[in-house]
């Protein structure tokens, strides 16, 4: 699904440069779960901006599904990523003067779907992060792991190749936490592909595979025996 | 662009802080009311000397002649002479761009003594030998009866046609006026018609108080034999009289035998130019109303701009937020601009709705307390709501650019990473 060749990346800061990705390699099947890991200013972040076209890779290749992502301009990496990537925040990131059913329709709104199955696949995914009689509200009526259940189902909408998850448990409790992870495990387990970048060893280990990057490099590329979120969820 | 949730989204954007909403619209609907204001007043001034010149054929010059002043072609100088009838037909071969050429002759004048008795009433009227054709050059309302018509020409009837403020004086209420008589210099005139003039300038009362008979009448019975007073000339509205006068002056000097650049020889007063030198200075008031105007309204639209910054750097986050989603960056462009048009063009219509009811305000002030001189009827036409329109447009468009460039140009990683 994503094949990632020789990726360097490196930030001016000032006069001296930032080299933050020293060639990265790395594969990601249709259907995985990876977790990325390492601890702040190791390049995850960068990364996983690159992969989600908001940045731009210095050099090295990158193969979306097959499809070259290099050189876009605005418009089209604007409409690459909302057709193939769906974006999950720690911050959550909803638009708070928009309902619940607006935001996961937002997507939708930006492929020109027609209002009315914008709003049924909209109410069709809240029902799945199960949050369906909660359309109707504004994000400040909703609590954190609602907020971020709305965010995933945002990120379903569009039916992307991949969900691109930063940190996505990172503002919230650790039940509350599980309970996300649960979610995005049983939205892995029918078919889709999923990278969370995190610096929890527990998040990382309920994933189905583990990267670990240190100073712009992987060191350490391993698939592990997934922890159900589940059993911690009441 | 008529897209339900983009107008839902520009007006939740817009409500979402009333109050400086408001305080922004404020400023461009002042300017505009300003504008609107003015042009109204300007028109209001405009009208009112308008009036004055009536429905006056504009495009016109009279001429005269007066004494040589220079000795010519054998003739000595200080010579009287006069424009003949045969001058007309010569002007009417030579010069086919001429429209109406009415010689006239006169009787009386401003404060003469009596010239015209009825029974036992008398009055002093000027009285105006002329051809049909000068009804189309000085409008007149005919209330009773007909002009002089070319019948009366070829007979050398004596007819006339008599203002109201004749009738006033000579006839009691409610006396027949048409088949009357009047004597004119002690020769009887059977009255045919009466007019009305309509202007309101000083001589209103004047105006009101002339006899028109017919020029061959008039020539036979005050005993002016050929002889032409003066000339009313009208040149078709293709051509200005001013271009043409320098030729016909120098055309009639030719056939009375003038020195070329005798300049006292015949005198001449053109209509047309002192027309259009008022014409001018309505131009500079129409252009003194929109300077004003649109500078205020561009202070207003700075306002515009200004909060239109405010607004999306508020929404930063925002708009990073819905290009990760996969916003196109025309789309925000868009957005942006529409909000700032549709607040632009808002303000606007209101501001022009205001002007239009203090429009018809002060209409309604100047009807119920009769004409005021030189001001009357103040009003805009569609055509400059049409400009107002268009300019708020192109403001709004101009208002939203700044802003919706800098929406764009923060790169969507950055946008989102602000708190």
């Amino acid at each position: 699904m994503i094949e990632i060749k020789d990726l360097h990346k490196s930030y001016q800061m000032g006069s001296n440069s930032l080299h933050v990705l020293k060639g990265i390699d790395f594969n990601v099947e249709a259907g995985e779960l990876v977790a990325i890991m390492g601890s702040s200013g190791s390049g995850k972040s960068t990364l996983l901006n690159i992969l989600g076209m908001l940045d731009v890779a210095d050099s090295g290749e990158y193969l979306l599904d097959g499809l070259p992502i290099k050189n876009l301009n605005e418009t089209k990496a604007a409409n690459y990523r909302n057709k193939f990537l769906g974006f999950i925040f720690q911050s959550f990131n909803l638009i708070n003067y928009k309902t619940a059913l607006e935001n996961v329709a937002l997507p939708l709104y930006y492929q020109g779907v027609g209002r009315k199955e914008r709003q049924e696949k909209a109410l069709k995914y809240l029902e799945q992060v199960g949050l369906k009689e909660w359309s109707h509200h504004l994000p400040s009526e909703l609590s954190g792991g609602q907020k971020q259940r709305v965010a995933v189902a945002r990120a379903m909408a569009a039916e992307p190749k991949v969900l691109l998850a930063d940190e996505l448990t990172g503002a919230l409790d650790s039940t509350t936490s599980y309970e996300i992870m649960d979610l995005i495990q049983k939205i892995n387990d029918l078919g889709n592909t999923i990278l969370v970048v995190t610096h929890e060893d527990d998040i990382a280990h309920m994933c189905k595979r583990i990267v670990h990057l240190k100073d712009g490099v992987i060191v350490e590329d391993k698939k592990i025996e997934q922890v159900r979120a589940s059993q911690y969820v009441q | 662009m008529f897209n339900r949730d983009r107008w839902k989204e520009i007006l939740e954007v817009l409500t979402k802080n009333w109050f400086r909403t408001v305080l922004t619209a404020f400023g461009v609907f002042w300017g505009i009311l300003i504008l609107i204001i003015l042009l109204a007043a300007g028109k209001g001034l405009e009208n009112g000397i308008r009036s004055d010149f009536d429905n006056i054929a504009t495009n016109t010059m009279f001429i005269w002649t007066r004494s040589t002043t220079k000795a010519y072609d054998g003739l000595p100088k200080d010579r009287d002479f006069n424009f003949k009838i045969r001058d007309v037909s010569l002007l009417r071969e030579n010069f086919p761009q001429l429209r109406f050429i009415s010689p006239r002759n006169q009787l009386g004048g401003f404060q003469g003594t009596n010239n015209v008795v009825r029974g036992i009433r008398t009055g002093a009227y000027n009285v105006y030998g002329d051809y049909p054709e000068f009804i189309e050059q000085e409008p007149m309302m005919i209330t009773r009866g007909r002009f002089v018509n070319h019948n009366d020409i070829e007979e050398k009837r004596k007819v006339a046609v008599i203002g109201q403020g004749v009738v006033r004086e000579l006839y009691d209420p409610g006396e027949t006026i048409l088949g009357s008589y009047i004597k004119i210099q002690g020769v009887n005139f059977v009255v045919v018609g009466t007019y009305r003039k309509s202007s309101n300038d000083g001589n209103g009362e004047e105006s009101q108080k002339q006899i028109f008979v017919p020029f061959t009448a008039f020539s036979q019975a005050f005993n002016r034999a050929d002889n032409v007073g003066w000339m009313a000339i009208t040149a078709k509205d293709e051509t200005s009289i001013t271009s043409m006068k320098e030729d016909i002056v120098s055309f009639l000097k030719g056939q009375h035998r003038v020195h070329p650049e005798d300049q006292r020889a015949i005198g001449y007063f053109d209509l047309f130019e002192q027309f259009n030198r008022v014409e001018s200075l309505f131009g500079a008031m129409r252009f003194i109303a929109y300077f004003v105007g649109i500078l205020v309204l561009l202070s207003g639209i700075i306002g515009v701009s200004n909060i239109m910054l405010i607004v999306v750097k508020e929404r930063t986050k925002e708009i990073g937020i819905r290009r990760a989603l996969g916003e196109d960056p025309w789309s925000i462009r868009k957005q942006i601009l529409l909000e700032s048009i549709f607040l632009t063009l808002i303000s606007g219509m209101a501001g022009i709705s205001v002007g239009a009811l203090f429009i018809y305000g002060i209409n309604a002030i100047l009807d119920m307390n009769g004409p005021v001189d030189m001001f009357a009827n103040p009003s805009v036409n569609l055509g400059v709501i049409m400009i107002a329109l268009t300019i708020l447009i192109i403001s709004g468009l101009f208002a939203g650019f700044i802003p919706a460039q800098s929406a764009i140009r923060v790169k969507p990683i950055d946008a989102l990473r602000t708190e």
